[in-house]
């Protein structure tokens, strides 16, 4: 009956949630992403050429961490990372008092990684940065669902990615399967590709993907026999067992390997043309075989490559340059 | 002290089914006339108090507070948490013992309670049921209640081992006080930062289940029946911020066996849901937790149905470097004495259809009785001058920055209010006026 305020309160260019995204602004992402990408080396290293950007990292990454930084030397800007291992982080400094260190040291914009959700809202809160998620506990990772629709668009037949819009992915089934419950990127893509129009259906026992989930959003629904969501799917996305958070849970890993691992004889019977995905890291003989994650199938090098592309648009928003000069930062 | 007159209010003092135009007389502390308007001509007092188009009312009596005193003044104090009750209208306040350290001796309480620590208002306290509230060893019933306690809680944490507990409402019957329970199954609990469900699910944030409160609720009220049964004796339970569909059904059925059960409702769990976490807002982050609507309308159900006793802020002060933390780390707790009349005026007399009385009973009458206090709580001649005068049609809207607590931790900035308070009198002292 009575809510805190809303995006307002946080620098345009940040990416907190992907539910603050809408289409169209998706729509210019990409195409910016695109341009970028065909623009010369040189040119590109000019956008953002002084600018400062800070890396601020609780928790181990490889993909995020590398993509983002390269994406913002490529621009032309001078990064800085800070991680919990290295820093007064250790001596307790809080994530308020780190951001407004990094901001008085020139910091434009400040790329988190936290292990707890909604550590980036605090963030934008207190330093009035733009703030870009890499990724908050269970909660989300826009970049990664963002470069998971780009990766979408460039491999699933028949789509039009030169539109983006509502229907864009109208037809198409997207297959999340594994620990939902502990993930950020199953979030961020539930709630993004059916803005596009996708259908998104999560596949896992209970114990990792509870009812709840439904409540992510419309265009959600849950499968819990894989083959038969498999049946349906256009794009299968697997996902690691979080075994750092699962605080507990008992799972049997053999039972779950059977019914949920995506290897050559499930993907030949129940869905031979579809994309494979995963945002890894990968555990090769537990959510996903060998000759999957290698196959012909696979766009896992792929979602990488895309990474670096779209973080290179979400850098360029975030400062306010390129298309989004027009946006006061 | 000054001998004082409020005329020409509207007296609501269910206690004595009273409610109707009155003027009152104050003397020497005490309510010494009630009369209908006109009626007190004869009397002079220094101070007049013209309370025409106002509710003439029991000072409010909050069962459940935290004052941080000792230990922790850095988030409030006696003082100034007993002004800010006095803002909301309360002339009683019970403290809860999770100071530091905790209240859990005589020499503590009597420490608390005395008068240097500059309480505005009556303060009453619950010390500790278990020794450090570990839940291991109960404290000295006795001595404690010879000392002014007026029940035992381990609040914050629930008293969990049933042998503990059974102790504890065996010993405070035999005292005639309750033991004020924070039902919460810990053991389900661990990591859990807001209510489970679709909310807690789409923010990433570990839930507590609503079996964690009902299954505490349960095991103690199975205490009591067989306590009762086995030592004839009959222990008084009180439950703590009930906030599950759950555990009010629990208790529902609990006192239509006859068993001696009460239980108080948060003005936040009658008027907000889990979704006003919003954007991981952690002065929406207490414990029991904000549940969904389903909750909060059984909340409401029991509320006017009489299954729920009282209303009880919690209030539960917290500096602003605390909150301005993640939202897994930040502590629980929301301040609401400011708050309390406000929003039960406008979600249960003006939303529900609640009457003026029913809401004042459960804030004043309704309190007192679950400590068996006398003399407060109602009216009624002779008794001590606790009054609250304030304007029932007023709306308005909460402003923090104008707080008199020493923290802000409060999710109702800028929230819609109704009823605002005019004077409050503690023992025949203004404490508070607009």
């Amino acid at each position: 009956m009575h809510r805190a305020g809303k995006s307002s309160e946080y620098a345009a260019g940040s990416l907190l949630t992907v539910a603050d995204l809408s289409v169209v602004e998706v729509a210019t992402i990409l195409a910016e992403t695109d341009r970028l990408e065909r623009m010369p080396e040189a040119e590109r290293a000019r956008i953002l050429a002084g600018r400062k950007i800070a890396l601020l990292f609780y928790e181990s990454s490889t993909r995020t961490r590398t993509s983002f930084e390269l994406a913002a030397k490529q621009l032309g800007a001078t990064t800085t990372l800070v991680s919990d291992k290295s820093s007064s982080i250790e001596k307790g400094e809080s994530l308020k008092d780190t951001g407004l260190t990094l901001r008085a040291l020139g910091a434009e914009c400040i790329i988190l990684r936290h292990a707890n959700s909604g550590a980036p809202f605090l963030l934008a809160k207190v330093t009035g940065l733009p703030v870009l998620n890499a990724g908050d506990g269970m909660h989300e990772h826009p970049s990664q669902a963002l470069l998971d629709l780009r990766t979408i668009l460039a491999r699933v037949p028949g789509l039009d990615a030169g539109r983006i819009d509502g229907k864009t992915l109208a037809g198409v089934t997207v297959v999340i399967t594994g620990d939902i419950l502990h993930s950020r990127v199953a979030r961020s893509n539930a709630m993004l590709l059916p803005k596009l129009g996708a259908k998104v259906v999560l596949c896992g026992p209970k114990e990792l993907l509870p009812e709840d989930a439904l409540g992510l959003g419309d265009g959600v629904e849950i499968e819990r026999d894989f083959d038969e969501a498999l049946r349906t799917a256009q794009v299968a996305m697997m996902l690691r067992i979080q075994r750092e958070r699962l605080a507990g849970l008992e799972l049997d890993l053999e039972d779950y390997i059977s019914r949920y691992q995506l290897d050559g004889e499930r993907l030949k019977s129940s869905a031979p043309k579809a994309l494979v995905m995963h945002p890894g890291p990968m555990i090769r003989g537990m959510e996903i075989s060998d000759e999957v994650a290698d196959g012909p199938n696979s766009a896992i090098e792929e979602q990488v490559t895309h990474g670096l592309a779209v973080r290179t648009a979400l850098l360029v928003r975030a400062l306010g340059a390129g298309r989004f000069e027009s946006v006061t930062v | 002290m000054s001998d004082i007159l409020i005329l020409n209010g509207r007296l609501v003092d269910p206690a004595s089914g009273v409610d109707a135009e009155r003027d009152v007389f104050l003397r020497h502390g005490k309510i010494a006339g009630v009369e209908k308007p006109g009626g007190l001509k004869d009397v002079t007092a220094k101070e007049i108090i013209d309370a025409a188009g106002m509710v003439v009312a029991p000072g409010l009596v909050d069962v459940h507070v935290h004052l941080r005193e000792p230990g922790q003044t850095y988030k409030e104090s006696i003082k100034t948490g007993t002004a800010a009750a006095a803002a909301g209208g309360f002339t009683t306040v019970v403290a809860m013992p999770n100071t530091v350290p905790v209240n859990d001796s005589v020499a503590g309480l009597e420490w608390m309670l005395d008068a240097a620590r500059g309480s505005c208002i009556k303060l009453l306290a619950m010390p500790a049921a278990t020794f450090g509230s570990r839940g291991e060893e109960i404290t000295d019933f006795h001595e404690l209640a010879e000392a002014g306690a007026v029940g035992f809680t381990d609040d914050g944490k629930p008293v969990l081992q049933d042998a503990v507990m059974r102790e504890a409402l065996t010993a405070a019957a035999g005292i005639g006080v309750p033991v004020s329970q924070h039902a919460e199954e810990t053991r389900l609990t661990g990591g859990c930062s807001m209510n489970a469900g679709p909310v807690a699910f789409r923010l990433g944030l570990r839930g507590m289940t609503v079996e964690a409160e009902a299954r505490i609720v349960e095991r103690d009220i199975q205490l009591l029946r067989e306590i009762e049964r086995v030592d004839r004796v009959r222990p008084h339970l009180h439950v703590q911020h009930v906030s599950t569909a759950g555990a009010m059904e629990l208790i529902r059925s609990a006192k239509a066996e006859g068993l001696h059960v009460t239980c108080e409702v948060a003005p936040h769990h009658f008027a907000l849901t889990d979704e006003a976490i919003g954007d991981y807002d952690t002065n929406a982050k207490m414990n029991p937790p904000l549940r969904a609507e389903a909750d909060r309308l059984a909340m409401i159900a029991g509320l006017m149905d009489g299954t729920v006793d009282c209303i009880a802020t919690d209030h539960a002060p917290h500096a602003r470097f605390e909150k301005e933390q993640e939202f897994e780390r930040a502590p629980n707790g929301i301040t609401g004495l400011e708050t309390a009349l406000g929003l039960a005026l406008r979600v249960l007399h003006q939303g529900e259809g609640m009457t003026l009385s029913r809401v004042m009973e459960l804030m004043s009458a309704r309190p007192a009785g679950v400590i068996s206090l006398d003399g407060r709580g109602t009216l009624r001649v002779g008794s001590f001058g606790d009054v609250v005068v304030f304007d029932p049609a007023s709306e308005w809207k909460f402003d923090v920055t104008k707080t008199r607590s020493k923290s802000r931790n409060t999710p109702f900035d800028g929230a819609p209010m109704l009823g605002r308070v005019a004077y409050t009198l503690s023992e025949g002292r203004v404490v508070y006026k607009a």
